[in-house]
């Protein structure tokens, strides 16, 4: 029986050394029995990083994780018979999966906008056409301009890159300006810490993006396109470069596109490492060739963006979803969803939560199903306490909210936002104050500078959250930040500013108690503020095995051996590394 | 001694001589050299013809970009949130202690200049460290070491 044996070579598996794995697949499968014909191709990025590197053997799906060079043998024996078990995935209890359609984190999924990473080779445009590539754009060139808006306004799709604004309705207003050159951009500069989905995107299905922005160029009148990519991400640059010059060669991009009228070039830029970039009008001045800073929102870019000429601007899973629509028609697509957000929506789920990577859901599943159901629960059955979701900007959701919709419009409405998906996950031991003052220190760093309700209000509150934590707060800082983050909301030139505030509200809208906590007891409830904790050897549980001491940058621990340990509070520097390799559970944080 | 090796009029008609090519031309030289000299920015400026300030201050305004040498290696230690509530400050206090040198800094001999990055999109295997090229994945406490130990073997072995 010929079989195809897919190895993931996304950045997450190559980190685990899926390369060698790869190397070994191609040396063992040479010169087997007829009946038995692996074939190997890289494929883009499967979601579920943790585990990697991944290896599915076609037709049968069986997926294997965690595969090591030594593994390869045995898989290629046993490929007649039945599965190496111990490389199968363990349920919760215990009991291997077989393939993926028995994996409770792929079983709830629905992609759409990821419908081929992790299937396609990304180098092949061939791949991408065999599974319905393409057509998008073939049908979009048949249509009028008009009738491919309407269709994406059919579809409700809205941007996925944070803001959510209806895709249909900004193609309409780029269209209805008449010019002599307009521009069609991806924004590929995914920034906010915490989400990776459209670096997998572009690195596992480059030619999804690509058909969706030639599509929005034909929408709009454009006749030029241009990626800007971080930089950061070497392998996607790769891949979408490799994708342009095959399009090309393939009649997809250029002129004439598919015997059409249609002319359509596109290149990339790769980002110079600024948050700010992400945000439209900064990125449009990177570009061009000057500082990424925003300016004022009353020009619209649709009618003056790029080069002062009018522009659309599209995240990339935005444009994944484009290609997709206009294959399979817009009311299909809003069958999905719910009343004003419709469609799938790709999340990175990360932090602390056992199954890790990323999930495509229907829009409107709950929060409770992404962190519970698809990602499993909490490692260690720690108790739960709060997911951060839409990045620097977005807010943090407690345990009482868990039943909340995901959509654009429910997470709004409870201080935080959709964001590009990120989907962080916190149990007790992460410090809510600590977090805030991560994100304020993160976007104080980040912020351009320009307008002074962010740069000062972030630097500001920064210095208030830091106060805190090294348990020098008073009350009235509690009032100050609130009044700073007020300022910094409404005044401020561009987003970044105007949602900066968005992790301080929303964690002293929910853990106002920890804030108390940190300024009233000097404590830190989670034991993460390195001011107000102090590391101690419980007597009773320790063993006496030295490990700590050895383990010890500072020499604080010492003992003797087969009786308990002490710490120097002193030298102690609260590293955490006793803690991290004593066996015994002995050593306590308070 | 590497600055000879690649000529900067070679870096510059790689572009055509317009603004837009500014922020590329800056990457390439950093690439190119490990940082911008400042007869370097004088010489992008003068082939775009767009003052120097403007050059300087793209220069400062992008992470990618530095004004002073870096070390041979790069140690990236991935500040993403994901890294950060699994602990990635634990790991980049080792690493710090270990070299003797803060984020932002070269340790003496040129060969390891450690840098704190915001989310490298590896989040799946927090906490993330870049140790040159290679990724490190689910760096444990006391693994900041080894890395390191690791990168100094390579980079001997490579002399």
């Amino acid at each position: 029986m010929s079989r195809e044996i897919l190895v993931c070579c996304g950045t997450g598996c190559l980190a685990n050394g899926s390369q060698a794995v790869v190397d070994e697949f191609r040396s063992a499968s040479e010169g087997l029995d007829i009946s038995v014909k692996p074939y190997i191709k890289k494929v883009g990025c499967n979601g579920f990083c943790e585990n990697g590197p991944m290896v599915t053997i076609l037709p049968d799906h069986i997926t294997y994780y965690r595969v090591h060079p030594k593994d390869v043998e045995e898989i290629i024996q046993n490929l007649d018979k039945d599965p190496v078990e111990r490389l199968l995935y363990k349920n919760e209890d215990g009991k291997p999966v077989r393939s993926r359609g028995e994996n409770p984190f792929y079983v709830p999924q629905l992609k759409i906008a990821l419908r081929n990473t992790g299937i396609v080779d990304p180098g092949e445009i061939d791949d991408y056409i065999e599974r319905g590539g393409y057509e998008g754009l073939r049908k979009a060139l048949a249509m009028s301009q008009e009738e491919v808006i309407n269709e994406i306004e059919i579809s409700g799709l809205r941007g996925r890159g944070g803001a959510g604004f209806p895709t249909g309705k900004k193609w309409r207003s780029c269209f209805e300006v008449p010019s002599d050159q307009k521009y069609m951009l991806c924004n590929g500069d995914e920034g906010d810490p915490g989400a990776f989905m459209d670096r997998s995107i572009m690195e596992g299905d480059p030619h999804s993006v690509l058909e969706g922005l030639a599509i929005g160029a034909y929408a709009i009148g454009a006749s030029k396109g241009i990626l800007y990519i971080r930089d950061e991400y070497g392998l996607a640059l790769q891949q979408v470069q490799k994708a342009i010059n095959e399009a090309k060669d393939r009649g997809f991009l250029g002129k004439n596109i598919l015997n059409s009228s249609f002319e359509f070039d596109c290149e990339i830029v790769r980002g110079g490492g600024a948050f700010v970039c992400g945000e439209s009008s900064a990125l449009m001045s990177s570009i061009e060739g000057r500082v990424g800073e925003p300016r004022v929102k009353y020009i619209r870019s649709v009618e003056k963006g790029l080069f002062e000429k009018p522009t659309v601007l599209n995240n990339v899973e935005t444009l994944a979803n484009v290609s997709y629509i206009l294959a399979h028609g817009g009311a299909e697509y809003a069958k999905l969803g719910t009343e004003g957000s419709k469609g799938t929506k790709v999340f990175s789920l990360v932090g602390k939560v056992n199954r890790t990577g990323l999930v495509e859901l229907p829009m409107g599943a709950t929060l409770r199903e992404l962190v519970f159901h698809v990602g499993g629960g909490i490692p260690g059955n720690r108790p739960f306490k709060a997911v951060q979701t839409g990045g620097p900007s977005g807010g943090c959701i407690p345990e009482r909210l868990m039943d909340l919709k995901i959509d654009f419009d429910s997470l709004k409405a409870n201080g935080s936002m959709m964001g590009s998906g990120g989907v962080i996950v916190m149990d007790d031991t992460t410090c809510m104050v600590e977090l805030a003052r991560y994100y304020v220190k993160f976007l104080a760093e980040e912020s351009c500078g320009k307008c002074t309700p962010c740069r000062e209000g972030l630097r500001n509150m920064l210095d208030i959250l830091t106060r805190i934590c090294e348990g020098d707060g008073e009350m009235s800082d509690l009032d100050l930040l609130e009044e700073l983050a007020f300022t910094a909301s409404n005044a401020s030139l561009c987003e970044l500013g105007k949602t900066a505030a968005n992790p301080v509200m929303s964690t002293l809208e929910h853990f106002r108690d920890e804030y108390e906590a940190h300024i009233v007891d000097k404590r830190c409830p989670a034991g993460v503020c390195t001011n107000l904790i102090e590391y101690r050897i419980l007597p009773e549980k320790c063993k006496g095995c030295s490990l700590c001491a050895k383990n010890c940058p500072t020499n604080a621990i010492t003992g003797e051996l087969r009786k308990p340990y002490v710490i120097d509070k002193s030298l102690c520097i609260k590293c955490g590394n006793c803690k991290s390799k004593c066996k015994f559970d002995a050593i306590a944080v308070e | 001694m590497e600055e000879n090796k690649i000529n900067i009029n070679d870096i510059l008609n790689r572009y055509t001589p317009e603004q837009r090519h500014s922020l590329a031309l800056l990457q390439e030289v950093q690439k190119a050299y490990g940082y911008i000299s400042s007869n370097n920015l004088l010489a992008i400026s003068s082939y775009l013809n767009v003052p120097v300030s403007e050059i300087f201050s793209i220069a400062t305004f992008y992470k990618a970009l530095s004004l002073t040498k870096k070390g041979r290696i790069i140690i990236k230690v991935c500040d993403g949130t994901a890294c950060h509530i699994r602990g990635s400050i634990n790991v980049l206090e080792e690493i710090k202690r270990t070299l003797h040198i803060n984020e932002g800094e070269t340790t003496p001999d040129g060969l390891f200049s450690i840098e704190i990055v915001n989310c490298v999109g590896s989040c799946a295997m927090a906490p993330v460290v870049i140790c040159g090229e290679k990724y490190h994945g689910n760096v444990a406490m006391g693994k900041g070491a080894e890395i390191i130990e690791e990168a100094k073997k390579e980079a001997e072995s490579n002399e």
